[in-house]
């Protein structure tokens, strides 16, 4: 037909920019400030949204085919391990622990990052940007959504899992992701991407669901590794998005290097000190361990997080403030968490237990410097008031750092026999810090960290230390949720029903 | 000198998607971990549609990447033809 | 000897979460109840919003509407992320494949250019106004409350983004990149367009949630799509041959079916919880439809000329029809 013109070949990226930038326009009968009021408040300054690169370049229709490819494989999987008992075929119940983690911490989190990433999906004056933080959006509620359904099940024959909803708000551990996330919220749009799309995703969330899942794997839970690397597959995506964001940041103005670097301080420390649990439930929670926190730590942290900042060092960005302190911190971290958690065991909704021989024989092999050294000797004391009929438990209350929420357990950087704590005196009152990092991060914006609700106080306040009382409000069963594995109901039911499983009798 | 990589789910679809890879990149280093393949690359790995649609015989869109990826670092440079990660030197 | 665990029988030690019990009774709960329901903070927040200091991170009091319990704005299709996105899979498939018919059968080429024009002028432009849509759903998402009413929106918004870039695919199909280019032009400074601009810049100043949602996904979408996408489209240039159009914009027409049910499931609980959210959800749907239905009837007289009124009068009368089910009179 001789009418017929032979159509442009577009490349991906123009056909890109055709089908998302394309899209906007300059808006005339209201002004730009009116539509995007949020944009300048931080001093963040953008001079063309134009030169934005898309990380991944998307379309709907693409994006609709792959997910859906994802969710039926997610899907098919969860179903099968429901219907065939698959939780038995994890390699001890006291794996749970580490799920019950994730539920109640992590999960809530995705949601809270859904509903950030829709804000800020609409906040960015460039449409590039907006398109892929509306693609983050969506893909965080899919990841709340697919850890709630495969955990579902796991629900259904442990304790510890029916009241993550309660507990997200009440429970007084779960109040350290909280309030991160929260605290992310409440900052202004790009100091959000900061927070989530850059320190959360890019710098620290492979230590979490890299390692982790494939640890999951090794012990057998085919659930959660599929939620894992089937989430991770979406980050992927988001990391770049969190990495494109600081760059583009850092070209638009040389005045914005001095925001963006204060963000990364504050972001990493705050994003180390919650993933910090992660390293127990690697170390601790794992019944077969692929690696240890500090071979991941080496890997997704140093070598990583090394090879990200030297790139950034281009634009005058240096490494995080915390970061030598953090590195300071590997060797500890993981014990310290565990011994608290396990003194305090009478009010968490997970069980923790006292290391075997076996765990504690591999973990000096991965801690030569510290384990023996340090906290060996604290299990075996805690073993031989066990073994008396004393466990050995905490009922003071922790006293809480003010920025991360966790009971300040930590030791000196330097000195491992001293443990840290600082305080700062603001309009008359006393706050306390578990780190340098945390009570820097205060010292910046105080008036925002005054407000945090610490779970601790209000224990006091609202239920005069009764503890049963306490327990009722965070829906925590005495005896069933909490305390140790050992001569747990988990412990019982997980026992006789893999007995039923692979025996005759 | 910095370490790019990239993280794919261990299972049929992958497997020739890695031999391409290693096609492509013979200073990368293919780390076999449960469930997942990681590999290595000094300052940049490169995937190339067309080594991957030798593999697997037919015509491969690279954004079915997507659906196996689990993660990966360094700066992601993506056109129709290949899709590049890598640090500043 | 082994036994195969799927013979083993254990008895589950309970069905559901605890907040699910409590809102449904202690039974197992659904896919869409466990993604949904109570699954945004509540209690206890920690800081006030930088952005705003009036405002709570999770906020009920920046709309109008009152509810006693926002979970109980329930999404009829009930769709989570998986069978939303599996919804959407399947009828990309079948866009994608009318598009190649389109494409292998040269159906393009054989529109009458008059046709291929009124098809182009109509449809180029309105990609800008479903990017507006994508922005009001993506503002109900982010500020609006519980999970159960802003979920959708931000599938609805992905939706919008989607339908812009079929719009877009059916502009480079019809008119090459000029096509998109006129249509942008239009737009902007067109008269034609103009009324419908405004709207669209307009309703993106508004922060109260769900007078967004009444302003778009009520009010002008309501009027838009049975008008552009049902008159002009299936009927108008179909019986006069050009029924390819029509197969690009199937995607348009099914949609709109299924969520006005979604938009109409909303508004009637609203509406039903008190006579104040009746009446401030009356005077919403009231000015916003008037407007829509005066922006859009020049855009209707692109392909219908001196029947425009009557048609928008007719759409008009329909939409208040819809609107008289869910209990609120206009």
């Amino acid at each position: 037909m001789d009418m017929k013109v032979a159509k442009k070949k577009l490349g991906l990226k123009e056909k890109y920019r055709l089908m998302t930038r394309d899209l906007g326009w300059e808006p005339s009968y209201r002004t730009k400030d009116e539509v995007f009021p949020y944009v300048k408040y931080e001093g963040i300054k953008v001079h063309d949204w134009d030169k934005w690169e898309d990380p991944f370049r998307l379309t709907m229709d693409a994006y609709w085919k792959y997910q859906a490819e994802k969710e039926r494989k997610f899907y098919a999987i969860i179903d099968a391990h429901a219907q065939n008992n698959g939780h038995l075929n994890i390699t001890d119940g006291r794996y749970l622990s580490a799920l019950k983690v994730f539920l109640q911490a992590i999960s809530p989190g995705e949601y809270a990052a859904h509903k950030g990433f829709s804000r800020v999906g609409r906040e960015f004056p460039g449409v590039g940007t907006q398109v892929a933080c509306q693609m983050q959006a969506i893909d965080e509620i899919r990841h709340a959504q697919t850890q709630i359904h495969a955990l579902s099940n796991y629900n259904k024959y442990y304790n510890g899992f029916h009241a993550f909803a309660d507990a997200r708000d009440r429970m007084w551990y779960n109040t350290v992701a909280r309030s991160f996330f929260d605290d992310a919220m409440s900052a202004g749009p790009f100091e959000f991407m900061i927070a989530i799309g850059f320190s959360f995703e890019y710098v620290l969330t492979n230590l979490l669901f890299v390692p982790f899942m494939s640890g999951a794997a090794y012990n057998g839970d085919m659930a959660t590794v599929t939620f894992g690397f089937s989430a991770q597959s979406d980050e992927a995506r988001h990391m770049t998005l969190g990495l494109e964001c600081i760059k583009f940041m850092l070209e638009q103005d040389p005045d914005n290097l001095p925001i963006v670097q204060g963000w990364l301080d504050k972001w990493f420390w705050r994003g180390f000190r919650v993933l910090g649990l992660v390293s127990t439930m690697m170390d601790y929670m794992l019944p077969k361990r692929v690696m240890s926190w500090r071979e991941a730590w080496e890997i997704y942290g140093v070598e990583n997080g090394g090879a990200l900042f030297k790139d950034l060092a281009r634009y005058g960005i240096r490494p995080p403030k915390g970061w030598d302190d953090a590195e300071k911190s590997i060797d500890h971290m993981s014990h310290q968490f565990m011994l608290g958690l396990y003194q305090w065991s009478f009010g968490t909704s997970l069980h923790s237990w006292i290391p075997s021989d076996e765990d504690m024989d591999w973990l000096s092999a991965k801690y030569p410097t510290t384990f023996d050294k340090y906290y060996r000797p604290r299990w075996d004391h805690i073993r031989k008031l066990a073994a008396e009929g004393k466990q050995f438990k905490n009922f003071g209350l922790a006293k809480l750092c003010q920025t991360c929420q966790l009971p300040v357990v930590f030791t000196e950087p330097d000195d491992p026999t001293m443990s840290c704590h600082r305080e700062t005196s603001y309009k008359g009152e006393k706050y306390h810090f578990c780190s340098d990092g945390c009570q820097h991060v205060f010292e910046n914006e105080p008036e925002k960290y005054v407000q945090a609700w610490l779970p601790m106080p209000a224990l006091f306040r609202e239920f005069e230390g009764d503890v049963g009382a306490w327990m009722d409000w965070v829906s925590l069963r005495d005896g069933q949720d909490n305390g140790d594995y050992v001569g747990s109901i988990d412990q019982r039911n997980f026992e006789q029903w893999r007995g039923l499983a692979t025996s005759n009798t | 000198m910095s370490t790019v990589f990239i993280a794919l789910q261990a299972n049929e679809e992958t497997r020739p998607i890695i031999e391409a890879i290693e096609i492509d990149n013979p200073n990368a280093v293919v780390n076999r971990q449960p469930a997942m393949v990681k590999i290595d690359a000094p300052n940049r790995l490169v995937i190339r549609k067309e080594t991957i649609e030798e593999q697997i015989g037919r015509s491969f869109d690279l954004q079915e990447l997507h659906i196996n990826l689990i993660t990966l670092g360094g700066n992601v440079s993506e056109d129709d033809d290949s899709l590049t990660l890598s640090w500043a030197e | 000897m082994q036994i195969d665990l799927r013979t083993v029988s254990i008895q589950p030690l309970r069905n559901t979460f605890d907040h699910l019990a409590r809102r449904f009774g202690d039974k197992p709960a659904s896919r869409y109840q466990e993604g949904s329901y109570d699954i945004q903070a509540a209690e206890n927040l920690h800081y006030k919003p930088t952005w705003d200091p009036d405002q709570d991170l999770y906020d009920t009091k920046i709309t109008k509407i009152v509810m006693k319990d926002w979970y109980a704005l329930k999404d009829p299709r009930q769709f989570y992320y998986s069978t939303y996105t599996l919804a959407r899979a399947r009828q990309q498939d079948t866009t994608e494949a009318n598009f190649a018919f389109v494409e292998s059968r040269g159906l393009a080429d054989m529109l009458p250019p008059a046709l291929r024009d009124t098809a182009l002028n109509v449809l180029v432009p309105l990609r800008h106004a479903a990017w507006g849509a994508n922005q009001n759903n993506t503002l109900i998402c982010g500020y609006g409350y519980g999970a159960v009413f802003t979920q959708p929106c931000i599938y609805h918004a992905m939706d919008n983004l989607g339908i812009a870039q079929y719009l877009s695919r059916l502009g480079l199909l019809l008119g090459d990149t000029e096509a998109l280019d006129a249509g942008k032009a239009a737009w902007l400074d067109d008269p034609v367009w103009q009324a419908l601009r405004r709207y669209v810049e307009d309703t993106l100043v508004l922060r109260d949630p769900f007078e967004a949602f009444v302003a778009q996904n009520v009010a002008l979408d309501g009027l838009l799509y049975p008008l552009v996408y049902g008159r002009i489209v299936d009927d108008f240039l179909s019986a006069q041959g050009a029924s390819a159009v029509a197969m690009l914009t199937q995607f348009m027409t099914d949609w709109f079916d299924e969520t006005k049910k979604w938009v109409d499931a909303v508004l009637k609980v609203a509406a039903a919880e008190s006579d104040d959210n009746r009446a401030v959800l009356q005077d919403w749907i009231a000015a916003w439809s008037a407007r829509a239905a005066s922006a859009l009837l020049p855009v209707a007289e692109i392909a219908l000329g001196a029947n425009a009124d009557a048609a928008v009068g007719e759409e008009l009368a329909g939409f208040r029809a819809r609107i008289q089910k869910t209990g609120i009179t206009i």
